[in-house]
């Protein structure tokens, strides 16, 4: 029989016992629709943490320090042939080096200090750090009070809620007001003679130049008091309670560590930075980029490893969720079983016809394995439908709850495509497992018995 | 006077059924020969055997032992699709109980046996128009069958048989069901498709006047054997 002959006449068939083929495939459904709520809650889930990750910028950064030790200047280095590579100050030539490497998309030094800060005659010692634009949409912003920065250049403050409540009984009463950093700035001296036959008696260098340390004050206006602590998502590690925007940082040429052993080594006009950011386009280029920041003469440092230990746990999540969901499809496609073998019984001198009128073993069994596809594909399709819904509901259900708790709401539930086709070609290839036995039972009737039976 | 080419020939035909330790012998060694174009009542009372010998030659049972040869191609030894074919191509089948399905319309009930030989769409409304024609039945081709009375169906039943033109008619006793007024109308039916196409036809019947009536050759089986065969006409 033609495949379209035999089509219509399955779904003619399933037509005729509306009621108990609906409820069958409404079996069908329900366990369909309860492994694409699982399993879109396990991608779901999945998506939201790897894009919080994404934007943390965890696993698509690379830490960059140079290879640099504080061993004295006069002694040599370590004879291991790592270190025998050129050991290169990570200043702002070597920034825009790596700035050019293919796949990175942003490099920015990590400006750190601790500093004074002063607010309505109170004076606290704490950590600062320079903030790049891009941390803006990191994620660690969101529910803050306040905003952020209006620009990359605003003289402007975000600060960490811990540290507010030490400022005032009120953190959100601090939004809008001024509070003044006490630094030390690093420039160039101008006339170091002195300085410098100084140094050359203590040091016997002979080199020229060496820096100066300016005690400096900087206000800035609050705009905002986060709860998180966005310097533990851009590769600062954390622990830092003052935020301001990178290139703000920058310029207060606040003297660093580094520093010293610059003025040490004999090269102190160009800063240095303690450590660099290198953002990649993906994080699959992580590895990449590294290798050739690893060639360019600096360590590098970047949480691969744990993006494939999270993947390793989703996979295992998700392994779980879609075997539990498909227990329920088990379930229902012992219901197509039986509807079928039922069928057989109740149509076996239909059967016993269709023999005489010279169908083959293949055609009837044909005929109820489309019977049994057809309830799979419905119930497929109908089952994906409601499995979004269910998604839906919990994802409504837990941004409500979000809500009430002052938090951002979140998407915990995702049907991407190929769930969905996956989800309607499983519920097809166990219908058809299901209709096995009750078509091949079918096909095996004797047409003479089939004829008498009443 | 020139005879017709043989269509059928059973030969020595055994059909046994095995109950528990009992075996049946529903046909005991029957050998037939049957040619093209004639009516051939297989005549006996219940449980004679004639249904079963009926359904043998019709490709929808196999005998124990024995031949069935339709055109020199042995029955018994085709395989199942084989089988089926040959049902589908040379045999058409009229039942006591009509055996049209009740969720199709009486076209559609027509139309299987085309579906099944996978005969384009464009040609089957043409072919079951024209087997509804023959039996009279073209004004009730939207009806269902339990809208027809039981004349009407088994004439449906008819067209179903015929709208494949197959070389053989096998009629288990196609009158069983019928009152006598429909019973002559259904076997005067035969009798007009049996002049008209030259069609062989075979029909099972314990009712003697009507066999006499209407077929030209007569089989009489009483337990399973043949006890006369004989010319009507």
């Amino acid at each position: 029989m033609k495949t379209r002959d035999l089509s219509e006449l399955a779904v003619r068939n399933l037509r005729e016992a509306v009621l108990r083929n609906s409820l069958t495939t409404l079996g069908v459904a329900v366990g369909v629709a309860s492994l694409v709520a699982m399993l879109s809650l396990g991608v779901g889930l999945q998506t939201l943490a790897s894009q919080r990750l994404t934007r943390s910028g965890l696993f698509d950064a690379v830490f960059v320090t140079s290879q640099r030790n504080f061993r004295g200047p006069r002694q040599p280095p370590p004879p291991d042939s790592a270190a025998k590579r050129e050991s290169r100050a990570l200043d702002d030539d070597a920034r825009q080096q790596l700035s050019k490497l293919s796949n990175v998309t942003e490099v920015y030094p990590q400006i750190r200090f601790i500093t004074e800060v002063r607010y309505a005659g109170k004076s606290e010692s704490t950590s600062v750090l320079g903030l790049p634009d891009s941390s803006r949409s990191s994620g660690a912003f969101e529910g803050m009070t306040g905003k952020y920065f209006s620009s990359p250049t605003a003289e402007e403050a975000i600060l960490q809620i811990e540290f507010a409540r030490v400022l005032s009984d009120q953190p959100p009463s601090l939004v809008g007001k001024d509070l003044t950093l006490r630094y030390a700035e690093r420039g160039a001296l101008s006339k170091v003679a002195d300085d410098e036959a100084l140094l050359d008696a203590m040091m016997g260098s002979g080199k020229p130049g060496g820096i100066s340390i300016v005690p400096r004050e900087k206000t800035l206006r609050i705009v905002g008091i986060t709860e998180s602590d966005p310097s533990a998502g851009i590769g600062g590690f954390g622990g830092a309670r003052v935020y301001l925007p990178l290139k703000t940082a920058e310029q207060l040429h606040v003297a660093q560590p580094d520093d010293v052993q610059a003025f040490l080594s004999g090269n102190p006009a160009k800063p240095s930075y303690i450590a660099m950011t290198v953002r990649v386009r993906s994080p699959k280029d992580v590895p990449e980029v590294e290798a050739a920041i690893k060639q360019l003469g600096f360590a590098t440092f970047s949480l691969l490893d744990a993006t494939k230990s999270l993947r390793l746990v989703f996979t295992v999540f998700d392994l779980f969720l879609g075997l539990f969901g498909s227990l329920a499809l088990t379930v229902a496609s012992l219901g197509i079983i039986n509807t079928l073998v039922m069928a057989i019984l109740e149509r076996r001198r239909e059967i016993g016809i269709l023999k005489a009128l010279g169908a083959t073993d293949r055609d009837v069994r044909s005929l109820f394995f489309a019977e049994a596809g057809a309830m799979g594909l419905f119930g497929g399709v109908f089952g994906v439908a409601l499995g979004w819904l269910i998604g839906s509901a919990l994802t409504w259900g837990t941004t409500i709850y979000l809500h009430r708790q002052n938090l951002p709401g979140v998407k915990i539930s995702y049907v991407p495509w190929w769930l969905a086709l996956s989800a309607i070609g499983f519920a097809i290839v166990v219908s058809l497992i299901a209709g096995l036995y009750p078509a091949s039972r079918a096909a095996r009737l004797n047409p003479v018995e089939a004829l008498r039976y009443e | 006077m020139p005879t017709a080419p043989m269509l059928i020939q059973a030969e020595s035909v055994s059909r046994e059924y095995r109950l528990g330790e009992t075996v049946i012998r529903a046909v005991d060694a029957i050998s037939l020969r049957i040619e093209q174009g004639e009516f051939l009542a297989l005549l006996g009372s219940s449980g004679s055997g004639k249904s079963t010998l009926l359904s043998m030659m019709a490709g929808l049972d196999r005998p124990t032992s024995g031949a069935i040869r339709v055109r020199e191609r042995n029955l018994a030894e085709l395989e199942g699709d084989e089988l089926a074919r040959y049902r589908r191509e040379t045999v058409g089948m009229v039942f006591q109980s009509f055996n049209l399905l009740p969720r199709m319309t009486l076209e559609e009930n027509v139309e299987l046996p085309l579906r099944l030989a996978e005969v384009d769409r464009s040609d089957r409304q043409s072919r079951v128009g024209e087997a509804l024609e023959r039996v009279g039945l073209a004004a009730r081709r939207r009806h269902r069958p339990s809208e027809l009375s039981g004349g009407e169906q088994q004439r449906g039943a008819l067209a179903r048989a015929l709208v494949n033109r197959p070389a053989i008619l096998f009629a288990d006793e196609p009158t069983g069901n019928l009152d006598s007024v429909n019973g002559e109308q259904i076997l005067l039916l035969l009798r007009e498709i049996q002049d008209s196409l030259g069609m062989t036809i075979i029909m099972v019947t314990h009712e003697r006047p009507l066999a006499e009536r209407f077929a030209n050759r007569i089989a009489l089986l009483s337990d399973g054997r043949l006890v006369s065969d004989g010319a009507q006409r």
